[in-house]
């Protein structure tokens, strides 16, 4: 059963999107995955927002320097696998120092059931690091909104490369045979 | 075709003149060069690396700065690496953003390797597959007067393949710092550092 976003113990959901617009994010882009469905649904929805969906993560890395030289905000959503589309490409935001705001939801993590996303999963937090990157990760509800405040403000007022990993403890196990 | 026989210097200084409001986003290799051949300026975004996103800076940028036109100036072995691009370009369809693939059929930075456009992708199929409004094809000098209009027209998302000859020319070194290249274009906007 998919998680109900009312529920309180899945208001991170909402969180998620709060703290982006809160911290001033005009560009959303994102390859989809069902832990950022209700952030990716809001700014979708957002007509201050523009959404722009990815063939492939590291087009999020250029098309936020562009935003950022043309004076905007924005933040990048995707999973886990992700990350290891980015790396080449986040040198680009490391040497310019262009924030970046990476939001990651975690497959690899925890109860996973599909084994080949392991590698990948184990090796996220790792190569984020050593591409430069600040990296927090939050397993609890609560603790979502203030990473991801916190990890904007350095973003945007430090030029820095910051990434929040949702754990799969936070998200919740893939039911996998229906 | 394999590339062509036009000045990719000339093509570069043609599409720059009187840029006017003009913002532009260079691809990694000779494309940076030619455009810092044209003339160095506050509002250029070199790419040194980062191979493929010349075009998604350029859609970002557009995104962000629409009452300016976007040139994006890219080569065919930068663009390939950003195939996707033209499919997450191609639904956002930004008005002002223009992208022009110099097309020499080479990678002409690591030693003149037969590129995919030099053995048969043609750009311009790509784009009018993927939903581009316009799409041209450049062989000839006189092409390049009516795609700098277009360019500044910032009537239709719209592409450009322009079939240069694959030659390497004396390099022409863009700013290599990062940081003072972001920072004096954002200023050159009005924006602050950060």
């Amino acid at each position: 059963m998919a998680p109900d976003p009312a529920a309180p113990a899945q208001a991170w959901r909402q969180d998620v999107f709060d703290v982006l617009k809160a911290a001033g994010v005009k560009h959303v882009v994102y390859v989809p995955d069902a832990g950022h469905s209700t952030a990716i649904r809001l700014a979708e929805a957002d007509p201050e927002i523009q959404a722009v969906v990815l063939t492939t993560e590291e087009e999020g890395i250029g098309y936020l320097a562009g935003a950022w030289l043309g004076g905007e905000r924005g933040a990048l959503l995707m999973q886990s696998s992700g990350v290891g589309n980015c790396i080449n490409t986040l040198g680009l935001a490391a040497c310019a120092r262009f924030p970046l705001l990476m939001v990651v939801t975690m497959r690899g993590d925890w109860a996973e059931f599909n084994q080949h996303q392991n590698p990948m999963g184990q090796a996220t937090e790792a190569a984020l690091k050593l591409m430069g990157a600040m990296v927090w990760r939050a397993d609890e509800p609560r603790d979502v909104a203030p990473l991801l405040r916190g990890a904007a403000t350095m973003a945007f007022e430090g030029d820095g490369l910051c990434a929040l990993l949702l754990g799969q403890r936070l998200i919740g196990e893939k039911e996998w045979v229906k | 075709m394999s590339g062509g026989t036009l000045d990719r210097r000339a093509v570069v200084a043609g599409l720059l003149r009187d840029r006017g409001e003009l913002l532009v986003v260079s691809g990694l290799g000779s494309p940076s060069y030619d455009v810092m051949a044209a003339g160095d300026h506050d509002l250029n975004y070199y790419l040194w690396a980062a191979m493929g996103s010349a075009m998604t800076v350029g859609l970002g940028l557009a995104a962000a700065q629409p009452h300016r036109p976007v040139l994006v100036v890219t080569g065919d072995g930068e663009a390939l690496m950003g195939f996707g691009a033209l499919a997450t370009i191609a639904l956002r369809k930004p008005k002002n953003l223009s992208i022009v693939i110099l097309d020499n059929g080479h990678f002409g930075e690591t030693g003149m390797q037969p590129s995919h456009a030099g053995r048969g992708i043609e750009f311009t199929r790509v784009a009018e597959a993927c939903g581009f409004p316009a799409v041209a094809l450049v062989t000839e000098r006189e092409g390049i007067a009516p795609l700098r209009r277009r360019v500044h027209a910032m009537e239709a998302l719209n592409l450009a393949v322009v079939k240069i000859e694959a030659v390497n020319l004396p390099r022409a070194l863009p700013p290599r710092d990062g940081v003072y290249v972001k920072n004096r274009f954002r200023m050159a906007l009005g924006h602050r550092p950060s």
